[in-house]
């Protein structure tokens, strides 16, 4: 699926930061050398086709309360089963299958420490599995966004 | 959200995430839909956003790109053993490279030796091994072991988001 110039231009420009005044479109546009109705069209089509996420702030929760990244090696059998319950967990945001003897990653957000440890003990009770806990200790870079490489 | 000294700025920052974290709408004036919204005038609207940013609440205003759909359909986490004396230069030099979404430094924990996670993103698999040999050469002799783990399926993946009641509760 190749990447309209517009759009590619537009995620290049804008995925790290948009211009925060009265009409940002408008200026956005003006920066792309467009008019304001063709980034809107853009945006727009984007949107439709779920190759725009959303347009707007992006938050920093973590002031809030505490995270951690945790993960299970689950035997094979019982994968989906165990994932299924994780995923059910409200702090759970992120889960993914991977390709390791640790093969459940998942990413526990909730309001401060001791509420996760009692999560983490919770889905050890739940699933005789102790989870690994790997809590952030530096950002070195925090979903900025990352280049798009040149079309093949 | 420091920055919110008042009851009711902070009742005001809680409203202005509820109603742009799904993203905003596609209006000619999205900042003025949303002074609108809030009853403040655009002006304290961009004030306020400008406010929430400095304070770090909200990490950037941007347009986010769904990548998957963009075609970046392989991530590969990569994690590396790295010589805790190196790790402060070596973190900022891994998280600086444009393939990198995600760079992060985490504890070592037993039979989990990583101490170094970055996140890598691709078009296909030769692409982001590709990656990870470009990091392998970056750490050198400072990363004793690493390995990728790919995802086999995306079970869940929501952004975080405060319930709307949250919003009662600021009030």
């Amino acid at each position: 699926m190749p990447v309209h110039s517009l759009e590619r231009r537009l995620i290049e420009r804008f995925q790290h930061g948009m211009p925060v005044c009265a009409e940002p479109y408008r200026e956005m546009a003006q920066q792309l050398d467009c008019s304001q109705d063709q980034l809107i069209a853009c945006l727009q089509q984007m949107a439709e086709r779920g190759r725009l996420s959303r347009i707007g702030p992006v938050f920093e929760h973590r002031h809030a309360g505490a995270s951690t990244l945790a993960a299970l090696a689950v035997p094979a059998e019982r994968l989906q089963q165990v994932a299924a319950r994780i995923s059910q967990f409200p702090e759970v945001n992120h889960n993914y299958a991977r390709e390791h003897h640790y093969n459940l990653w998942f990413v526990l957000t909730g309001p401060d420490r001791p509420h996760l440890q009692q999560v983490l003990d919770e889905l050890e009770a739940d699933t005789g599995l102790t989870p690994l806990d790997l809590p952030m200790l530096t950002a070195y870079r925090i979903d900025l966004g990352f280049a798009l490489a040149e079309a093949p | 959200m420091s920055v919110c000294t008042s009851r009711s700025e902070q009742a005001l920052a809680l409203h202005l995430v509820t109603l742009t974290q799904a993203g905003l709408p596609l209006v000619d004036d999205p900042w003025a839909w949303l002074a609108e919204q809030l009853q403040l005038s655009v002006e304290a609207t961009l004030a306020l956003l400008k406010g929430l940013q400095a304070d770090g609440a909200i990490r950037r205003i941007a347009a986010v790109p769904n990548h998957y759909r963009l075609g970046y359909r392989f991530n590969g986490m990569t994690v590396w053993d790295v010589d805790d004396a190196q790790m402060p230069r070596l973190g900022r030099l891994i998280g600086a490279q444009p393939f990198v979404s995600h760079c992060y430094r985490r504890p070592r924990n037993g039979s989990w030796p990583y101490n170094l996670f970055a996140m890598v993103h691709g078009r296909s698999a030769t692409e982001i091994d590709s990656y990870r040999e470009h990091l392998r050469y970056l750490l050198g002799d400072a990363c004793r072991a690493d390995e990728m783990l790919v995802s086999s399926r995306i079970l869940k993946k929501t952004g975080v988001r405060l319930p709307s009641t949250a919003l009662d509760q600021g009030a």
